[in-house]
């Protein structure tokens, strides 16, 4: 009798001990993953007003100011958070690779007076948001293997928390700005 | 920015993550961030002075060999400190899964990490062992960085999960600045191997056999061996009159490294593998020094395919000495290859590699917040 005693109290231990310590677990996955969401949405927002700072800049071409501007505008008038304005956000990713598609398009925007900056500016943008997408996609994916545990999911460890969501997105680096 | 970065070994003692931990400061100091190295060794015997010790590391027997590390709870409070006067806007951590500063650092850390997964390791099989409360540690990473294609597929196979892909830098400008060692260049061919010499993966057991066919071919050839590691059991088994033609140096300088690559006509890898990216090629291409090296995946790389340097089929010392004498009678291919080479050095450089780097912080961050001491206990998670 005895021993049974003992061996449920180390049974409920070791539960106990797990339970907490996926609890934890999970705390700090959603918090990476909040985090990873606000960088995504800081870098979305520079490369937005990066693209519309050039496009009213008068530095370019009438067409491209019109389609740049509005593609940018899109963007930044939007303000569900970034995985619910994917589209809007790649529309103005597709409107970046069209413009700057060929690495001419960029040194002419670099020979310009003031060029440099904006095609600096810019590089460094459609980068961050590439990596910054990329990280959050993988700590959703971490967030979510660990919340899909049957235990887990049983005991409702992850709380009334919604469950994270990949962002699918078209964040391709336009041609011109590749290894730059 | 406030950059905090955690050196995992000994910053007194030469090695390749703490040659890439200094660069990395460096640059991102001369391009206007606040940089702080939390580094293993004490603080009378460090230069710099962006650097803080985190004291001295003990000799901890691990995974077949002595680490020198830092572990324990002294040291655990020394990096919550750290973190607690940084006021980091992100905390950038290398080699974090095995034991050491960075492992604490991590631990400790609450807000923007980076981590930076530099060789491409097998984990032991205790270590899965360890599985949970090691990668609640490494979870907490919200950018990964891999030095390597080899060292990101090692990664993504044991934790799951992507990594950007950024290789070492190099300072090309201080290899190509060097002057040769006294009494060199020689009129005779000279060539050079860099590596302990008693360590396989480094490939000196390949090169000495290959020269005894070279010294028919050359017979005033002159091999340098610089670093460490037990002289007698390295030559053991070779011919006496190819030691003759050897000329051990011993462990060398950062300096004598540069002078000694300088000195030489062409530079010898014979690696046969485990290296995942051959930062000493790119060292010596800088220094304008052709280079002929195994064929294997990450050194063909570098190479592009033997385009900026000679490749011999790997653990093969027949078809070493053969493109070693090829290369040795070709004057103009080892001017080509030197120029080449270095052109191909300039694309790693740091001040490109460390730009890359600051687009991974600048992607993980939000203005505003900072990195925090993480106070709680992990292993079991937060109670309440």
């Amino acid at each position: 009798m005895m021993w049974w005693i003992i061996l449920a109290v180390i049974l409920a231990v070791i539960i106990a001990i797990y339970l907490a310590s996926t609890a934890g677990r999970l705390d700090r996955l959603h918090k990476r993953v909040d985090t990873g969401l606000l960088a995504l949405d800081v870098q979305l927002r520079r490369r937005a007003q990066v693209a519309e700072e050039l496009a009213t800049s008068g530095l370019l071409d009438p067409g491209t100011c019109i389609v740049l501007g509005q593609g940018a505008e899109n963007a930044l008038a939007d303000e569900r958070d970034p995985v619910d304005r994917a589209l809007v956000e790649s529309d103005l990713s597709g409107v970046l690779d069209a413009v700057f598609g060929t690495r001419e398009e960029v040194d002419a925007l670099i020979e310009l007076d003031g060029g440099q900056r904006f095609a600096d500016q810019l590089s460094g943008a459609v980068h961050r948001v590439e990596l910054s997408r990329r990280f959050y996609n993988d700590s959703v994916r971490a967030c979510r293997a660990v919340r899909r545990q049957r235990l887990a999911r049983w005991l409702g460890l992850a709380g009334h928390t919604a469950l994270p969501r990949m962002c699918e997105m078209d964040d391709r680096i336009p041609a011109g700005f590749e290894g730059r | 920015m406030r950059v905090g970065i955690v050196c995992p070994y000994d910053w007194v003692a030469p090695g390749g993550v703490k040659a890439h931990v200094k660069d990395l400061a460096e640059e991102l100091i001369a391009s206007g961030h606040e940089v702080s190295v939390l580094a293993p060794g004490e603080q009378d015997d460090i230069e710099e002075p962006y650097v803080v010790a985190a004291g001295k590391p003990v000799n901890v027997p691990y995974n077949g060999s002595v680490a020198r590390i830092n572990i324990g709870l002294v040291s655990l409070r020394r990096v919550r400190k750290w973190i607690q006067r940084g006021e980091f806007d992100v905390v950038h951590v290398h080699q974090p899964s095995s034991p050491s500063l960075a492992m604490l650092a991590c631990w400790a850390a609450d807000g923007p990490l980076v981590g930076t997964w530099h060789m491409s390791q097998e984990h032991s099989r205790a270590l899965k062992g360890l599985y949970l409360p090691l990668q609640t540690v490494l979870e907490k990473i919200s950018g990964r960085i891999a030095v390597s294609e080899k060292a990101r597929q090692t990664l993504v196979e044991h934790l799951g999960g992507d990594a950007v892909v950024i290789p070492n830098g190099v300072v090309c400008r201080n290899f190509a600045e060097g002057e040769p060692l006294p009494g060199y260049p020689r009129e005779a061919p000279t060539i050079l191997f860099l590596g302990r010499i008693d360590e396989d993966r480094k490939g000196l057991q390949y090169l000495l056999p290959a020269m005894s066919e070279l010294i028919e071919q050359h017979p005033d050839i002159e091999l340098l061996v610089a670093g460490p590691g037990d002289q007698e059991k390295a030559s053991e088994g070779i011919d006496r009159r190819v030691l003759e033609h050897v000329k051990f140096l011993g462990m060398i300088s950062e300096a004598d490294k540069i002078s000694a690559f300088k000195s030489a006509d062409v530079y010898i890898a014979p690696n046969n593998g485990g290296e995942s990216f051959g930062i000493v090629l790119l060292e010596a291409m800088s220094a304008g020094t052709p280079v002929l090296a195994s064929d294997i995946e990450a050194f063909q790389r570098v190479l592009l395919e033997g385009k900026a340097g000679a490749l011999f089929a790997n653990e093969d010392p027949h078809s070493l000495a053969v493109e070693l004498d090829k290369l040795l009678r070709d004057k103009p291919e080892q001017e080509r290859l030197s120029e080449v080479g270095y052109e191909r050095a300039l694309e790693f450089d740091w001040s490109s590699v460390a730009r890359e780097v600051e687009r991974v912080y600048e992607a993980v961050t939000i203005p505003g917040v900072k990195v925090e001491a993480d106070m709680s206990g992990q292993i079991f998670g937060r109670f309440g």
